[in-house]
């Protein structure tokens, strides 16, 4: 496909992507690190009945207390995976 | 070459895979702006939607790598993966409050419009630094002249000057582009 590329429509296309809202991408970027500590959290919480149940009756204390930010979405998922009580 | 925001999408892909975290940080910022213009543009999600089609579409990228068959084909996954999001998010939207729907014509416009844009942005990338940070600041964070030449520290009478330069070398790098992919032109 043949494109003319003046100035003008140049700038167009430049003009089209601007950068997301602040902190968006710093988030995506924070995924692995989130979904690491995400899995190391399941898997205690199936291996011990007792953090098991505090983790159900206050997630995101728990969270702050193992130094993991308890942000909606990383709760959300949290709670998606979490053994039943 | 191994400065992950140099690599292509290929190898890109392949050491994301390989569990690098610069390539994955490099990988969200070169598909970043593609992703929030198609929620923002092409389906006029609301900024809070966007925002969660936004992270889901790098959560699925992340956890689903290993699904891509051709490593060098990210982009239009990303772009597929964008659209279907969006859709059930407008979906979502439209059973609690029913809004016009962009007209599919004018949708398939600025998606391709966004394809393009894409690719002006790779052309972008190949040129020296100063002229990516001038065009961006002019034509992508909408700044003026003036603040332009404040933040740079450049006179405010070359500004207008340097921008013409800039994208005369952006023309230059795209045209080159095209007549290597078009074997008529050799």
């Amino acid at each position: 496909m043949a494109h003319d590329y003046d100035p003008e429509r140049l700038g167009e296309l430049l003009g089209l992507l601007c950068p997301a809202p602040e902190g968006w991408a710093r988030a995506a970027q924070e995924l692995p690190f989130a979904r690491s500590s995400l899995d190391q959290i399941v898997a205690r919480a199936e291996a011990d009945a007792e953090f098991r149940t505090a983790l159900i009756a206050d997630l995101e204390a728990v969270l702050e207390q193992n130094g993991v930010d308890p942000e909606p979405r990383l709760v959300d998922a949290l709670r998606r995976r979490l053994p039943e009580a | 070459m191994s400065q992950p925001a140099l690599l292509g999408d290929a190898e890109l892909v392949r050491r994301c895979r390989a569990g690098e975290p610069e390539a994955w940080n490099a990988l969200v910022e070169r598909f970043s702006r593609y992703v929030y213009a198609i929620c923002t543009q092409g389906f006029r999600l609301s900024e809070a939607d966007a925002e969660d089609v936004y992270q889901e579409v790098f959560t699925r990228v992340y956890t689903r790598l290993d699904t891509l068959r051709d490593d060098a084909a990210i982009r239009p996954w990303i772009a597929q993966l964008t659209r279907r999001l969006c859709i059930d998010s407008r979906a979502a939207r439209a059973r609690e409050q029913p809004a016009a729907e962009p007209i599919e014509r004018e949708r398939e416009q600025v998606l391709s419009d966004l394809d393009e844009a894409f690719v002006v942005r790779e052309a972008l990338a190949e040129l020296p630094e100063h002229c990516q940070e001038m065009l961006d600041r002019f034509f992508a964070r909408d700044e003026s002249y003036r603040t332009i030449s404040s933040e740079l520290d450049l006179p405010l009478g070359t500004i207008a000057s340097r921008i013409a330069r800039c994208l005369g070398k952006l023309r230059e790098k795209l045209e080159g582009r095209s007549e290597a992919s078009d074997p008529s032109s050799v």
